[in-house]
């Protein structure tokens, strides 16, 4: 199983086409932070426009923490079709090429090529991940320095201490890469059902489309099936930046508001995960390699 | 002793459509078996049950004496194959390639040396660290045959080994084919479409027809030199066919089309046969000898009337 993972990681980072990824993420985030970089200032005043009028804010409001919150805002979205060029490909790609049918006449199980597969997948990821880690969060420390953060919400302001940021981001990005994964998952699972890429990258991201409408759409009818989306959960990593306050109005060091319910969408996601992945073998073994 | 594999009444449906249809047959150590059949005639999808690809619908499989559904790994092991165009990955090189499915194969790792030296077997060792993306059609087919040969099996299948190669390069699978059961004492089962491929490696065969089986017999049997046919063209085959009908060749004439000049003889008539036809002062442009069983092939995979009339 290992030997067969080593394989896969292999094929993978072999292929021209996984660096796309790396190199796609490396230029949206230089963008942002050159952006921020050189007229940031005025981001900053747009955004504190109404508090300014009444609250005098000061310190280095947009520092690196900032900065990654902006960033992630951004491109978490656009990460799932990143990941979905990869897991999408997995077992179309094979059979497109004609390996597959090659590969299971070796002395492998269907069950172990599919952990193997996904287990490459989910390196692949949260690889992908570590990657943006390193350029939102610390080049962007590097380049804007550290403070307090501010999370602007809507009607108020939390503003958490510089001390208490950092741990909140390592969750964030570990709940982010469950989500990823759901989306590799997804990918994964509808690549069985094709003979080339194209057609599960497509319908991978119309999928997510979809429910990431349905999931923003504030419509009695479409909130009955809200929770049972997992559009609806992969923003859950915003709640690890929502703090407790004390009766001083004081942001509470350490504390999440509602940790139950990120917990419960880390759950959710993890669920899907074992689900798809579950039925991508079953489907797997049954399937008849034509091509 | 103990067949290398026994197919018995294998069976596959695919919704409506009967690919392949209660066959049954059976190959022993040693054999390079050939596996006759036109295209669409089943060979394809009862190679791929063979390796597990496909799910049978009905029938079973021992390959090694063992239950192909119980002892998949353990069979695949020792079992080396080409499935119809080998396809590799693209991206990697030739050795790179081979050492990927060599790990995958569970093999013991080999020195560079000795995957070079399969690389060479199949003329690709010059080529050994060139992307596959680079090679022709022919040199992927090599590439897949020292695949199938790395981890040293003792079954080696191979579907349609020659498709897309040159000349020269069916003449090297060929040999390559005979070596290895000749001189390596592999069993050998090879598929194609062609009688003249098969005929000239294998020791046992089986002709199959709209996934059932027509003939299974041993190849120097069903090769019988007794029955050879003579195609003759001149320059005026309808005054040839006359001179024959009157000469003592006229019971071995063939009903054919017309101007068509056909004879059924032993192979060793052929010398005196040619020395009649300059006798006769008929002007010869070509004599082609060809064996029966070609014929027959033609006529049971196009109407299986025929079937019988050979076989008796």
């Amino acid at each position: 199983m290992w030997k067969l993972l080593q394989i896969e990681l292999f094929k993978i980072f072999k292929r021209p086409r996984t660096y796309i990824s790396f190199a796609a993420i490396t230029a949206l985030v230089g963008l942002i932070q050159m952006g921020l970089y050189i007229d940031g200032k005025s981001y900053v005043e747009f955004m504190l426009r109404d508090l300014s009028m009444s609250f005098e804010i000061e310190g280095n409001i947009l520092n690196g923490y900032l900065v990654c919150y902006i960033i992630l805002q951004l491109l978490l979205v656009h990460v799932p079709l990143l990941i979905t060029l990869i897991a999408a490909d997995l077992i179309s790609g094979e059979a497109n090429m004609g390996t597959l049918r090659l590969l299971l006449t070796k002395p492998v199980s269907r069950t172990e090529v599919i952990f193997a597969k996904f287990g490459a997948a989910t390196i692949y990821t949260l690889l992908l991940l570590v990657w943006m880690a390193i350029l939102a969060l610390f080049v962007s420390m590097a380049l804007f320095g550290t403070d307090d953060m501010l999370n602007m919400k809507s009607g108020y302001i939390v503003q958490m201490k510089s001390y208490d940021v950092f741990w909140r981001y390592a969750c964030a990005f570990g709940f982010a890469a469950l989500a990823m994964l759901t989306v590799a998952a997804l990918g994964f699972f509808l690549s069985l059902f094709a003979e080339n890429s194209i057609g599960p990258i497509v319908a991978t991201m119309s999928i997510i489309l979809v429910f990431t409408i349905l999931s923003t759409l504030d419509i009695p009818f479409f909130n009955a099936i809200k929770p049972y989306l997992f559009t609806t959960h992969m923003i859950g990593w915003k709640g690890f930046f929502d703090v407790k306050v004390s009766e001083d109005n004081e942001a509470i060091i350490g504390s999440v508001q509602n940790l139950g319910k990120v917990l419960q969408a880390a759950g959710i996601l993890v669920l899907h995960i074992v689900g798809l992945l579950i039925a991508s073998v079953i489907v797997f073994k049954r399937k008849d390699v034509l091509s | 002793m103990t067949p290398i594999i026994k197919v018995s009444n294998l069976t596959k449906k695919f919704k409506d459509l009967v690919a392949v249809d209660d066959l049954s047959f059976t190959v022993q150590k040693g054999d390079v078996y050939g596996f006759l059949g036109q295209n669409g005639a089943g060979k394809s999808t009862t190679i791929r049950m063979l390796l597990t690809l496909i799910e049978p619908t009905q029938g079973t499989i021992e390959i090694f004496g063992l239950d192909l559904r119980t002892h998949r790994k353990e069979i695949l092991r020792q079992v080396g194959a080409v499935i119809e165009k080998p396809d590799v990955y693209k991206y990697l090189t030739a050795y790179e390639n081979l050492v990927l499915f060599l790990k995958i194969s569970g093999a013991a790792k080999a020195s560079k040396q000795k995957l070079m030296e399969q690389l060479d077997l199949v003329g690709l060792a010059e080529r050994a660290h060139s992307k596959v993306k680079t090679f022709s059609q022919g040199m992927k087919q090599r590439l897949g045959v020292a695949i199938a040969l790395s981890h040293d099996p003792q079954l080696i299948i191979l579907d349609e080994p020659t498709n897309g190669l040159d000349p020269q390069g069916i003449a090297d699978i060929r040999n390559l084919i005979l070596m290895l059961s000749q001189k390596m004492n592999k069993t050998v089962v090879v598929s194609s479409h062609l009688l003249s491929e098969i005929e000239l490696i294998a020791n046992r065969l089986l002709i199959i027809d709209k996934g059932q089986k027509l003939v299974e017999g041993a190849a120097a049997e069903l090769f019988d030199p007794a029955q050879t046919v003579i195609e003759v063209e001149t320059l005026n085959n309808a005054q040839a066919i006359q001179l024959l009908e009157q000469s003592e060749w006229s019971a071995m004439l063939q009903p054919a089309s017309a101007n068509e000049i056909i004879l059924k003889m032993d192979k060793k008539q052929i010398p005196s046969f040619h020395q009649s036809l300059v006798q006769m002062n008929i002007p010869v442009l070509s004599l082609q000898p060809r064996h029966s069983l070609e014929d027959y092939f033609l006529k049971v995979t196009t109407g299986k009337q025929h079937v019988e009339a050979f076989t008796n």
